[in-house]
């Protein structure tokens, strides 16, 4: 037997509405609490769903669009999420985030950006500081390995200095692991992002292992293949075991699949919209897979 | 070495929702000014059909005007801001309409819509003229339709459109910008294509 009806569109219908009041309101303590995961450098935790931005948040000066990315940014902290993630090479994104905080207050985020550049990595952070409005990154990022030996040089000065609080590098769909791994085993990094999804498991095999042996917190981009995931998984029916970690969308069931490796820290999926921004959320609620059930799930989605 | 795992929607900024929305904004702050480029277009046609000698000067500052208006209030105001590689574009608008300028200003834009050329010239630029029906052909609002003379896509079309009338081998040099735009654009729509919003 399988529960149908599972798309996010049916599981989630009414969820739209809320995108109006989300914003005429101020921020509502949230009343579930989601998972907390500990930073292995510090042992500080954060909530183990964050919100992406590539291509969700980049909607330029459009102010309708920019309020609507502000809901997604409200329902995202009134669920109890706190890491927001982003890039230089994203656009209009940085701005639409700082848009987002402004207008709700200055809610307790957990920043993170990348430098991505090839000139002068001071001058392009500084840059994406001012579009957040934050006084300060908690955690920078050398987005897919550009120009890393320098920007690891910078992030670590600034760590030093106080104005940085973690360091990390980034990958993603599966791209240079062989360097990867090798800047993972040389450097002192507090965090790696990469991809990772139940279909995308190549950093099964080295990098995750290496990330716990290591101590270093793995961020974990892509969860849905920039969407393409869910939806060829929307018109299949989510098996009726799915229930008893307490998955009812194919958006949670990937992401229980993800947060349930021991490794993850925090998966960051992107949306423009506020019901996707809670059902990601909610994910991180509830029971997770243990590994014989990670693998049913893997085994599962193989054969549709 | 290149890396031939990157799919074309990998290089995708933005979402079609953005994309097209944007058309729609561009078209409200500018209104209505599109009907009035549009007209200008269908004159411009009009004038090449009935007195090709003495429409060339005019038709090449008409475009040059158009190139550099359009590479700075959509490419580089608006379109750059949610797709950094506009940016690096912008600047060879301005150029077109430099040399568009020049050989209008010099009176060396020498047109002739007789034969083959004539005609795949002015079909192409009917197409352009005619682009703003693409939106509804597609299911998209009006109100983001693409004008000539305001869109970069229909205003690119419409000049090659010119330039296949055009006589003289100096006129080699206007075709690399618009074409090049007409492939960056044509591969972004193509990206778009696989991408829900």
């Amino acid at each position: 037997m399988a529960i149908h009806g599972s798309t996010r569109r049916g599981v989630l219908a009414g969820g739209a509405a809320l995108a109006v009041s989300t914003l005429a309101s101020p921020l509502r303590a949230q009343t579930v609490q989601i998972a907390q995961r500990a930073i292995p450098s510090t042992g500080e935790t954060i909530p183990a769903i964050g919100l992406g931005s590539w291509i969700t948040f980049n909607v330029g000066d459009d102010l309708v669009l920019r309020d609507e990315c502000a809901a997604v940014m409200a329902a995202f902290f009134e669920s109890g999420g706190r890491m927001i993630d982003s890039s230089p090479m994203y656009g209009s994104s940085q701005p639409v985030i700082g848009y987002g905080l402004a207008k709700l207050g200055a809610p307790p985020v957990f920043a993170a950006d990348k430098v991505w550049t090839s000139g002068d990595g001071p001058e392009q952070i500084e840059q994406s500081r001012r579009y957040w409005g934050v006084p300060r990154f908690d955690l920078l990022q050398v987005h897919n390995l550009v120009t890393w030996q320098n920007h690891l040089k910078t992030l670590y000065a600034m760590k030093e200095a106080g104005r940085l609080r973690y360091v990390g590098i980034t990958t993603s769909e599966g791209r240079r692991h062989d360097l990867f791994e090798e800047i993972m085993r040389n450097e002192p990094l507090d965090f790696v992002q990469l991809t990772y999804n139940i279909v995308d498991r190549e950093a099964d095999e080295r990098l995750l292992p290496l990330a716990r042996d290591r101590g270093m917190a793995v961020i974990v981009n892509r969860p849905f293949q920039q969407g393409d995931l869910t939806r060829e998984l929307e018109g299949e029916p989510l098996p009726d075991w799915a229930a008893e970690i307490g998955a009812a969308s194919w958006a949670q069931f990937i992401l229980k699949f993800i947060l349930a490796h021991p490794a993850v820290t925090v998966a960051i999926p992107a949306t423009s919209r506020v019901d996707h921004v809670r059902e990601n959320l909610a994910a991180a609620t509830g029971p997770l897979p243990d590994e014989a059930m990670r693998q049913r799930m893997a085994e599962y989605v193989e054969q549709l | 070495m290149l890396d031939w795992s990157y799919r074309l929607s990998d290089f995708l900024l933005f979402s079609p929702r953005v994309y097209w929305r944007m058309f729609e904004l561009h078209n409200q702050a500018l209104w209505p000014l599109p009907l009035a480029t549009l007209a200008l277009g269908i004159a411009a046609l009009a004038l090449v059909l009935l007195r090709p000698q003495q429409s060339e000067r005019w038709i090449a500052i008409l475009l040059a005007i158009l190139w550099a208006w359009v590479g700075w209030s959509f490419v580089w105001e608006r379109y750059a801001t949610i797709n950094w590689t506009a940016a690096y574009a912008a600047p060879f608008f301005a150029i077109e309409a430099a040399m568009l300028a020049i050989v209008g200003g010099l009176g060396r834009f020498a047109l002739d819509p007789r034969g083959a050329r004539g005609i795949g010239g002015v079909l192409l630029v009917t197409l352009a003229l005619g682009y703003p029906l693409l939106a509804l052909v597609f299911g998209r609002s009006w109100q983001g339709a693409e004008f000539f003379g305001t869109a970069p896509d229909p205003t690119a079309i419409a000049t090659l459109g010119f330039l296949i009338m055009a006589r003289g081998r100096s006129v080699l040099a206007f075709y690399p910008i618009p074409l090049l735009w007409c492939l960056m654009s044509g591969l972004t729509l193509w990206a778009m294509a696989d991408v829900a919003d």
